[in-house]
Protein backbone atom coordinates (compact mmCIF):
# COMPACT_ATOMS: atom_id res chain seq x y z
CA UNK A 1 0.00 0.00 0.00
CA UNK A 2 2.80 2.40 0.77
CA UNK A 3 4.57 1.85 -2.13
CA UNK A 4 2.18 2.17 -4.51
CA UNK A 5 1.09 5.26 -2.66
CA UNK A 6 4.51 6.70 -3.06
CA UNK A 7 4.15 5.64 -6.44
CA UNK A 8 0.70 7.76 -7.19
CA UNK A 9 2.20 10.85 -5.54
CA UNK A 10 4.76 10.66 -7.89
CA UNK A 11 2.23 10.49 -10.89
CA UNK A 12 0.72 12.76 -9.65
CA UNK A 13 3.22 15.38 -9.23
CA UNK A 14 4.54 14.06 -13.40
CA UNK A 15 0.49 15.16 -14.09
CA UNK A 16 0.48 18.96 -12.25
CA UNK A 17 4.01 19.71 -13.98
CA UNK A 18 2.64 17.93 -16.76
CA UNK A 19 -0.23 20.11 -16.72
CA UNK A 20 1.15 23.46 -16.10
CA UNK A 21 4.25 23.20 -18.56
CA UNK A 22 0.96 22.45 -21.25
CA UNK A 23 -0.52 25.95 -20.37
CA UNK A 24 2.60 27.44 -20.96
CA UNK A 25 3.31 26.03 -24.30
CA UNK A 26 -0.17 26.76 -25.03
CA UNK A 27 0.00 30.40 -23.82
CA UNK A 28 3.45 31.43 -25.17
CA UNK A 29 5.25 28.67 -27.31
CA UNK A 30 2.37 28.34 -29.77
CA UNK A 31 2.48 30.13 -32.52
CA UNK A 32 -0.45 32.61 -33.61
CA UNK A 33 -3.29 31.54 -35.69
CA UNK A 34 -3.27 33.17 -38.83
CA UNK A 35 -5.60 35.37 -40.06
CA UNK A 36 -8.12 35.73 -37.08
CA UNK A 37 -8.81 39.13 -35.59
CA UNK A 38 -6.69 39.76 -32.42
CA UNK A 39 -9.63 38.33 -29.90
CA UNK A 40 -9.89 35.64 -31.80
CA UNK A 41 -6.30 34.41 -31.75
CA UNK A 42 -5.93 34.66 -28.08
CA UNK A 43 -9.36 32.70 -27.81
CA UNK A 44 -8.04 30.35 -30.14
CA UNK A 45 -5.46 29.28 -27.84
CA UNK A 46 -8.49 27.58 -26.03
CA UNK A 47 -7.88 24.99 -28.08
CA UNK A 48 -5.31 23.18 -26.22
CA UNK A 49 -7.54 22.71 -23.51
CA UNK A 50 -10.80 22.51 -24.93
CA UNK A 51 -10.09 19.92 -27.04
CA UNK A 52 -8.58 17.35 -24.85
CA UNK A 53 -11.38 18.15 -22.08
CA UNK A 54 -13.87 17.13 -24.48
CA UNK A 55 -11.95 13.87 -25.74
CA UNK A 56 -11.31 13.19 -22.24
CA UNK A 57 -15.04 13.27 -21.00
CA UNK A 58 -15.78 10.49 -24.12
CA UNK A 59 -13.14 8.14 -23.16
CA UNK A 60 -14.24 8.55 -19.29
CA UNK A 61 -17.86 7.63 -20.31
CA UNK A 62 -16.52 4.87 -22.94
CA UNK A 63 -14.60 3.63 -19.81
CA UNK A 64 -17.83 3.79 -17.33
CA UNK A 65 -19.23 1.56 -20.23
CA UNK A 66 -16.43 -0.75 -20.05
CA UNK A 67 -16.74 -0.81 -16.38
CA UNK A 68 -20.22 -1.74 -16.41
CA UNK A 69 -19.98 -4.16 -19.08
CA UNK A 70 -17.25 -5.56 -16.26
CA UNK A 71 -19.74 -5.27 -13.39
CA UNK A 72 -22.91 -7.23 -14.91
CA UNK A 73 -19.83 -9.93 -16.65
CA UNK A 74 -18.18 -10.40 -13.08
CA UNK A 75 -20.62 -9.18 -10.34
CA UNK A 76 -17.18 -7.84 -8.33
CA UNK A 77 -17.97 -4.10 -6.85
CA UNK A 78 -14.42 -2.39 -8.50
CA UNK A 79 -16.20 -2.89 -12.13
CA UNK A 80 -18.87 -0.77 -10.57
CA UNK A 81 -16.23 1.50 -8.80
CA UNK A 82 -14.40 2.13 -12.00
CA UNK A 83 -17.75 3.40 -14.10
CA UNK A 84 -19.04 5.29 -11.19
CA UNK A 85 -15.53 7.57 -10.79
CA UNK A 86 -14.97 7.52 -14.24
CA UNK A 87 -18.34 9.42 -14.77
CA UNK A 88 -18.20 11.70 -12.00
CA UNK A 89 -14.49 12.67 -13.73
CA UNK A 90 -16.54 12.83 -17.17
CA UNK A 91 -19.11 14.98 -16.31
CA UNK A 92 -16.37 17.83 -15.00
CA UNK A 93 -14.67 17.54 -18.46
CA UNK A 94 -18.09 17.90 -20.09
CA UNK A 95 -18.61 20.96 -18.28
CA UNK A 96 -14.48 22.07 -18.43
CA UNK A 97 -15.07 21.71 -22.77
CA UNK A 98 -18.32 23.10 -22.51
CA UNK A 99 -17.22 26.35 -20.29
CA UNK A 100 -14.19 26.48 -22.70
CA UNK A 101 -16.06 25.74 -25.77
CA UNK A 102 -18.29 29.16 -24.94
CA UNK A 103 -15.47 31.49 -23.94
CA UNK A 104 -14.03 30.55 -27.60
CA UNK A 105 -17.62 30.73 -29.07
CA UNK A 106 -18.25 34.38 -28.03
CA UNK A 107 -15.48 35.88 -30.01
CA UNK A 108 -15.36 33.72 -32.85
CA UNK A 109 -19.25 32.87 -33.48
CA UNK A 110 -20.64 35.89 -31.89
CA UNK A 111 -22.63 33.70 -29.42
CA UNK A 112 -21.63 31.94 -26.31
CA UNK A 113 -24.36 29.17 -27.19
CA UNK A 114 -25.45 27.96 -30.76
CA UNK A 115 -27.90 24.97 -31.11
CA UNK A 116 -25.11 23.06 -33.74
CA UNK A 117 -24.98 19.78 -33.43
CA UNK A 118 -21.74 18.90 -31.77
CA UNK A 119 -22.76 21.32 -28.72
CA UNK A 120 -26.73 19.81 -28.95
CA UNK A 121 -24.93 16.46 -28.68
CA UNK A 122 -22.80 17.54 -25.80
CA UNK A 123 -26.04 18.95 -23.90
CA UNK A 124 -27.69 15.37 -24.16
CA UNK A 125 -24.46 13.71 -23.13
CA UNK A 126 -24.76 15.67 -19.82
CA UNK A 127 -28.05 15.25 -18.89
CA UNK A 128 -27.92 11.63 -19.73
CA UNK A 129 -24.57 11.23 -16.67
CA UNK A 130 -26.77 14.01 -14.84
CA UNK A 131 -29.60 10.91 -15.34
CA UNK A 132 -26.95 8.82 -14.25
CA UNK A 133 -26.00 9.72 -10.79
CA UNK A 134 -29.92 10.51 -10.37
CA UNK A 135 -30.42 6.70 -10.72
CA UNK A 136 -27.66 5.93 -8.48
CA UNK A 137 -28.59 8.18 -5.39
CA UNK A 138 -32.46 6.80 -5.83
CA UNK A 139 -31.35 3.61 -4.38
CA UNK A 140 -29.85 2.07 -1.46
CA UNK A 141 -28.86 -1.35 -1.78
CA UNK A 142 -25.46 -1.43 -3.45
CA UNK A 143 -25.65 -4.56 -5.20
CA UNK A 144 -29.13 -3.36 -7.08
CA UNK A 145 -27.47 0.38 -7.32
CA UNK A 146 -24.34 -1.18 -9.10
CA UNK A 147 -27.25 -3.22 -11.34
CA UNK A 148 -29.08 -0.51 -12.06
CA UNK A 149 -26.22 2.16 -13.16
CA UNK A 150 -24.14 -0.67 -14.81
CA UNK A 151 -27.53 -1.03 -17.57
CA UNK A 152 -27.99 2.52 -17.64
CA UNK A 153 -24.35 3.31 -18.41
CA UNK A 154 -23.92 1.00 -21.18
CA UNK A 155 -27.52 2.34 -22.67
CA UNK A 156 -25.74 5.75 -22.13
CA UNK A 157 -22.63 5.61 -23.46
CA UNK A 158 -24.43 3.46 -26.93
CA UNK A 159 -27.44 5.55 -27.59
CA UNK A 160 -24.44 9.01 -28.19
CA UNK A 161 -23.21 7.96 -31.47
CA UNK A 162 -26.85 7.88 -32.90
CA UNK A 163 -27.57 11.29 -31.15
CA UNK A 164 -24.71 12.75 -32.94
CA UNK A 165 -25.93 11.35 -36.19
CA UNK A 166 -29.25 12.66 -35.90
CA UNK A 167 -28.99 15.54 -34.68
CA UNK A 168 -25.93 16.27 -37.53
CA UNK A 169 -28.66 15.29 -40.16
CA UNK A 170 -31.69 17.63 -38.53
CA UNK A 171 -29.65 20.22 -38.82
CA UNK A 172 -28.59 19.86 -42.33
CA UNK A 173 -30.96 22.25 -44.04
CA UNK A 174 -29.52 25.00 -42.57
CA UNK A 175 -25.91 26.40 -44.26
CA UNK A 176 -23.17 25.40 -42.29
CA UNK A 177 -22.07 28.30 -40.20
CA UNK A 178 -18.36 26.89 -39.79
CA UNK A 179 -16.67 23.66 -39.84
CA UNK A 180 -14.28 22.68 -37.24
CA UNK A 181 -12.00 21.10 -39.61
CA UNK A 182 -11.84 24.14 -41.72
CA UNK A 183 -8.48 26.07 -39.88
CA UNK A 184 -6.88 23.08 -38.94
CA UNK A 185 -3.74 23.16 -36.80
CA UNK A 186 -0.45 24.47 -38.41
CA UNK A 187 2.60 22.84 -38.05
CA UNK A 188 3.89 25.09 -35.18
CA UNK A 189 0.61 23.85 -33.16
CA UNK A 190 1.14 20.34 -33.35
CA UNK A 191 3.29 19.70 -30.62
CA UNK A 192 1.86 21.86 -28.38
CA UNK A 193 -1.80 20.21 -28.95
CA UNK A 194 -0.35 16.52 -28.59
CA UNK A 195 1.53 17.59 -25.69
CA UNK A 196 -1.59 19.07 -24.17
CA UNK A 197 -3.84 15.91 -25.05
CA UNK A 198 -0.80 13.94 -23.63
CA UNK A 199 -0.44 15.53 -20.39
CA UNK A 200 -4.48 15.94 -20.17
CA UNK A 201 -5.16 11.96 -20.40
CA UNK A 202 -1.91 11.27 -17.98
CA UNK A 203 -4.02 14.06 -15.76
CA UNK A 204 -7.47 12.19 -16.31
CA UNK A 205 -5.75 8.96 -15.38
CA UNK A 206 -4.42 10.46 -11.54
CA UNK A 207 -8.06 11.63 -10.96
CA UNK A 208 -9.31 8.42 -11.79
CA UNK A 209 -6.58 7.03 -9.48
CA UNK A 210 -7.10 9.16 -6.81
CA UNK A 211 -10.78 8.49 -7.00
CA UNK A 212 -10.87 4.78 -6.99
CA UNK A 213 -8.32 5.09 -4.14
CA UNK A 214 -10.96 7.40 -1.88
CA UNK A 215 -13.74 4.88 -3.34
CA UNK A 216 -11.66 1.89 -1.66
CA UNK A 217 -11.18 3.78 1.67
CA UNK A 218 -15.16 4.89 1.69
CA UNK A 219 -15.71 0.50 1.33
CA UNK A 220 -13.07 0.17 3.68
CA UNK A 221 -15.03 2.53 6.31
CA UNK A 222 -18.33 0.53 5.96
CA UNK A 223 -17.26 -2.46 6.24
CA UNK A 224 -15.62 -1.34 9.65
CA UNK A 225 -18.34 0.37 10.92
CA UNK A 226 -20.65 -2.75 10.22
CA UNK A 227 -18.05 -4.95 12.08
CA UNK A 228 -17.75 -2.33 15.19
CA UNK A 229 -21.84 -2.55 14.59
CA UNK A 230 -22.78 1.17 14.01
CA UNK B 1 -42.02 -22.11 -29.53
CA UNK B 2 -42.60 -21.65 -26.13
CA UNK B 3 -40.85 -18.82 -25.46
CA UNK B 4 -43.52 -17.04 -27.56
CA UNK B 5 -46.16 -18.67 -26.15
CA UNK B 6 -44.73 -17.45 -22.60
CA UNK B 7 -44.51 -13.94 -24.17
CA UNK B 8 -48.02 -14.12 -25.67
CA UNK B 9 -49.64 -14.99 -22.27
CA UNK B 10 -47.99 -12.12 -20.49
CA UNK B 11 -49.37 -9.46 -23.50
CA UNK B 12 -52.85 -11.43 -23.18
CA UNK B 13 -52.75 -10.75 -19.38
CA UNK B 14 -51.77 -7.38 -19.47
CA UNK B 15 -54.57 -6.74 -22.17
CA UNK B 16 -57.24 -8.44 -20.20
CA UNK B 17 -56.22 -6.80 -17.07
CA UNK B 18 -56.44 -3.52 -18.98
CA UNK B 19 -59.87 -4.55 -20.54
CA UNK B 20 -61.48 -4.38 -17.16
CA UNK B 21 -59.94 -1.37 -15.59
CA UNK B 22 -59.31 0.61 -18.85
CA UNK B 23 -56.83 2.59 -16.23
CA UNK B 24 -53.54 2.89 -18.61
CA UNK B 25 -55.23 3.70 -22.03
CA UNK B 26 -57.99 5.88 -20.62
CA UNK B 27 -55.04 7.80 -18.90
CA UNK B 28 -52.67 8.06 -21.64
CA UNK B 29 -55.20 9.29 -23.74
CA UNK B 30 -56.36 11.68 -22.03
CA UNK B 31 -52.93 13.29 -21.62
CA UNK B 32 -52.25 13.14 -25.26
CA UNK B 33 -55.46 15.18 -25.61
CA UNK B 34 -54.64 17.24 -22.65
CA UNK B 35 -51.13 17.78 -24.59
CA UNK B 36 -52.61 18.55 -28.10
CA UNK B 37 -55.13 20.78 -26.63
CA UNK B 38 -52.18 23.02 -24.34
CA UNK B 39 -49.71 23.52 -27.40
CA UNK B 40 -52.67 24.50 -29.10
CA UNK B 41 -53.61 27.48 -26.53
CA UNK B 42 -49.27 28.00 -26.38
CA UNK B 43 -48.99 27.96 -30.31
CA UNK B 44 -52.17 29.49 -31.55
CA UNK B 45 -51.58 32.69 -32.89
CA UNK B 46 -47.75 32.96 -32.45
CA UNK B 47 -47.30 30.76 -35.25
CA UNK B 48 -48.02 30.98 -39.33
CA UNK B 49 -49.77 28.08 -38.92
CA UNK B 50 -50.16 24.91 -37.06
CA UNK B 51 -48.53 22.62 -39.75
CA UNK B 52 -45.26 23.97 -39.18
CA UNK B 53 -45.13 22.56 -35.18
CA UNK B 54 -47.88 20.02 -35.14
CA UNK B 55 -44.95 17.18 -36.06
CA UNK B 56 -43.84 18.13 -32.66
CA UNK B 57 -46.66 18.45 -30.81
CA UNK B 58 -47.99 15.33 -32.27
CA UNK B 59 -44.36 13.61 -31.00
CA UNK B 60 -44.42 15.38 -27.59
CA UNK B 61 -47.91 13.94 -26.68
CA UNK B 62 -46.72 10.58 -27.94
CA UNK B 63 -43.81 11.12 -25.38
CA UNK B 64 -45.47 12.26 -22.64
CA UNK B 65 -48.56 9.57 -22.84
CA UNK B 66 -46.15 6.93 -23.22
CA UNK B 67 -44.26 7.74 -20.12
CA UNK B 68 -47.18 7.34 -18.17
CA UNK B 69 -48.20 4.00 -19.52
CA UNK B 70 -44.75 2.52 -19.57
CA UNK B 71 -44.77 3.75 -15.96
CA UNK B 72 -48.05 2.09 -15.31
CA UNK B 73 -46.74 -0.96 -16.49
CA UNK B 74 -44.63 -2.12 -13.97
CA UNK B 75 -45.82 -0.28 -11.34
CA UNK B 76 -49.12 -2.59 -11.96
CA UNK B 77 -47.02 -5.50 -11.04
CA UNK B 78 -45.47 -4.23 -8.15
CA UNK B 79 -48.15 -3.15 -6.28
CA UNK B 80 -50.36 -6.37 -6.17
CA UNK B 81 -47.31 -8.15 -5.71
CA UNK B 82 -47.38 -10.37 -9.24
CA UNK B 83 -44.22 -9.50 -10.37
CA UNK B 84 -42.95 -12.06 -8.07
CA UNK B 85 -45.52 -14.21 -9.62
CA UNK B 86 -43.68 -13.18 -13.05
CA UNK B 87 -39.98 -14.18 -12.11
CA UNK B 88 -41.19 -17.57 -10.62
CA UNK B 89 -42.92 -18.43 -14.32
CA UNK B 90 -40.31 -21.26 -15.91
CA UNK B 91 -39.73 -19.07 -18.81
CA UNK B 92 -36.88 -17.31 -19.95
CA UNK B 93 -36.60 -13.43 -17.92
CA UNK B 94 -36.29 -11.73 -21.56
CA UNK B 95 -39.62 -13.22 -21.79
CA UNK B 96 -40.99 -10.72 -19.53
CA UNK B 97 -39.53 -8.26 -21.19
CA UNK B 98 -40.63 -8.83 -25.01
CA UNK B 99 -44.13 -9.56 -22.88
CA UNK B 100 -44.43 -6.42 -21.16
CA UNK B 101 -42.79 -4.19 -24.53
CA UNK B 102 -45.42 -5.89 -26.90
CA UNK B 103 -48.32 -4.73 -24.34
CA UNK B 104 -46.76 -1.45 -23.96
CA UNK B 105 -46.55 -0.76 -27.47
CA UNK B 106 -50.57 -2.31 -28.23
CA UNK B 107 -51.79 0.04 -25.72
CA UNK B 108 -49.51 3.40 -27.04
CA UNK B 109 -50.51 2.32 -31.05
CA UNK B 110 -54.06 2.19 -29.71
CA UNK B 111 -53.84 5.63 -28.29
CA UNK B 112 -51.85 7.42 -31.68
CA UNK B 113 -54.31 5.81 -33.55
CA UNK B 114 -57.77 7.76 -32.55
CA UNK B 115 -54.64 10.65 -31.45
CA UNK B 116 -54.13 11.20 -35.21
CA UNK B 117 -57.53 11.52 -36.45
CA UNK B 118 -58.02 14.02 -33.67
CA UNK B 119 -55.09 16.27 -35.07
CA UNK B 120 -56.37 15.98 -38.59
CA UNK B 121 -59.71 17.05 -37.48
CA UNK B 122 -58.84 20.31 -34.38
CA UNK B 123 -55.79 21.13 -37.24
CA UNK B 124 -57.23 20.85 -40.53
CA UNK B 125 -53.71 18.82 -41.19
CA UNK B 126 -54.04 15.84 -44.11
CA UNK B 127 -51.89 13.58 -40.92
CA UNK B 128 -53.74 10.39 -41.69
CA UNK B 129 -51.52 8.14 -44.08
CA UNK B 130 -49.89 4.94 -44.16
CA UNK B 131 -46.31 6.16 -43.94
CA UNK B 132 -47.17 8.02 -40.85
CA UNK B 133 -48.85 4.89 -39.02
CA UNK B 134 -44.79 3.57 -40.12
CA UNK B 135 -43.11 6.13 -38.93
CA UNK B 136 -45.42 5.88 -35.81
CA UNK B 137 -45.19 2.31 -35.36
CA UNK B 138 -41.10 2.20 -35.41
CA UNK B 139 -40.97 5.32 -33.67
CA UNK B 140 -42.97 3.89 -31.03
CA UNK B 141 -41.08 0.73 -30.82
CA UNK B 142 -37.63 2.38 -30.06
CA UNK B 143 -39.28 4.67 -27.03
CA UNK B 144 -41.13 1.30 -25.60
CA UNK B 145 -38.18 -0.65 -26.23
CA UNK B 146 -35.71 1.27 -23.89
CA UNK B 147 -38.72 2.64 -21.95
CA UNK B 148 -39.62 -0.87 -20.92
CA UNK B 149 -36.08 -1.65 -19.13
CA UNK B 150 -36.08 1.75 -17.61
CA UNK B 151 -39.79 1.44 -16.22
CA UNK B 152 -38.38 -1.73 -14.64
CA UNK B 153 -35.50 -0.27 -13.18
CA UNK B 154 -37.26 3.11 -11.99
CA UNK B 155 -40.28 1.60 -9.93
CA UNK B 156 -37.57 -0.54 -7.99
CA UNK B 157 -36.04 3.26 -6.42
CA UNK B 158 -36.52 5.41 -4.19
CA UNK B 159 -38.25 8.29 -6.96
CA UNK B 160 -40.16 5.30 -8.11
CA UNK B 161 -42.36 6.35 -11.66
CA UNK B 162 -40.58 10.49 -11.26
CA UNK B 163 -36.90 8.73 -12.44
CA UNK B 164 -38.64 7.03 -15.65
CA UNK B 165 -38.28 10.51 -17.65
CA UNK B 166 -35.27 11.62 -16.42
CA UNK B 167 -33.69 8.17 -17.62
CA UNK B 168 -35.83 8.04 -20.84
CA UNK B 169 -35.65 11.31 -22.59
CA UNK B 170 -31.81 11.72 -23.32
CA UNK B 171 -32.06 8.30 -24.68
CA UNK B 172 -34.54 8.32 -27.16
CA UNK B 173 -33.90 11.66 -28.51
CA UNK B 174 -32.90 10.31 -31.61
CA UNK B 175 -36.40 8.41 -32.01
CA UNK B 176 -38.15 11.63 -31.46
CA UNK B 177 -35.90 13.81 -34.02
CA UNK B 178 -35.94 11.38 -36.66
CA UNK B 179 -40.06 11.03 -35.48
CA UNK B 180 -40.29 14.34 -35.90
CA UNK B 181 -38.64 15.13 -38.61
CA UNK B 182 -40.24 12.27 -40.89
CA UNK B 183 -43.88 13.43 -39.79
CA UNK B 184 -42.76 17.10 -40.54
CA UNK B 185 -41.57 15.71 -44.00
CA UNK B 186 -44.76 13.98 -44.91
CA UNK B 187 -47.00 16.81 -43.76
CA UNK B 188 -45.09 19.07 -46.62
CA UNK B 189 -46.13 16.41 -49.60
CA UNK B 190 -42.35 14.59 -49.22
CA UNK B 191 -42.17 10.81 -50.83
CA UNK B 192 -41.41 8.24 -48.85
CA UNK B 193 -38.41 7.59 -50.09
CA UNK B 194 -36.70 10.54 -49.40
CA UNK B 195 -36.59 9.57 -45.83
CA UNK B 196 -34.51 6.67 -46.13
CA UNK B 197 -31.59 8.20 -43.75
CA UNK B 198 -34.04 8.65 -41.13
CA UNK B 199 -35.62 5.39 -41.57
CA UNK B 200 -32.44 3.61 -41.22
CA UNK B 201 -31.31 5.88 -38.46
CA UNK B 202 -34.69 4.52 -36.53
CA UNK B 203 -34.15 1.05 -37.62
CA UNK B 204 -30.52 0.54 -36.57
CA UNK B 205 -31.84 2.90 -33.20
CA UNK B 206 -34.63 0.11 -32.78
CA UNK B 207 -32.82 -3.21 -33.23
CA UNK B 208 -29.60 -2.04 -31.32
CA UNK B 209 -31.59 -1.28 -27.99
CA UNK B 210 -33.74 -4.10 -28.79
CA UNK B 211 -30.88 -6.66 -28.57
CA UNK B 212 -29.19 -4.48 -25.37
CA UNK B 213 -31.94 -4.60 -23.82
CA UNK B 214 -32.45 -8.57 -24.35
CA UNK B 215 -29.11 -9.20 -22.85
CA UNK B 216 -29.59 -6.69 -19.80
CA UNK B 217 -33.22 -7.19 -18.86
CA UNK B 218 -32.36 -10.41 -16.97
CA UNK B 219 -30.63 -8.15 -14.35
CA UNK B 220 -32.65 -5.27 -14.23
CA UNK B 221 -35.19 -7.81 -12.40
CA UNK B 222 -33.15 -10.09 -10.70
CA UNK B 223 -33.88 -10.38 -7.28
Amino acid sequence: MARNDRGLTALTAVAAAGILLAAAFALILAPRAAGLTPNETFAQRIIYFHVPSAWLSMLAFGVTMVGSIGYLASGQRRWDGLALCSAEIGIAFTLAAMASGSVWAKPAWNAWWTWDPRLTTYTVVLLLYISYFMLRDAMDDPARRARFAAVYGIFAFLSVPITFFSIRWWRTIHPVLFDAKNFGLSHGMRPVFFFSLAAFTLLYVILLLHRLRLERSKEAVEGLREQLGY
Amino acid sequence: MTFWRAVGAIVWKDVRAELRTKDIFSSMFVFALLAVIIFDFAFELRVPSMKMVAPGIVWVAITFAGTLGLNRAFVIEQDKGSMAGLLLAPVDRSAIYFGKLLSSLLFMLLVEVILLPLVMILFNLAILSWQQLVVLLLGTYGFAAVGTVFSAMAVNTRAREVLLPLLLFPVVVPVILAGVKMTGALLDGEPFSTLGNWLRLMLVYDVGFTVVAYLTFGYVVEE
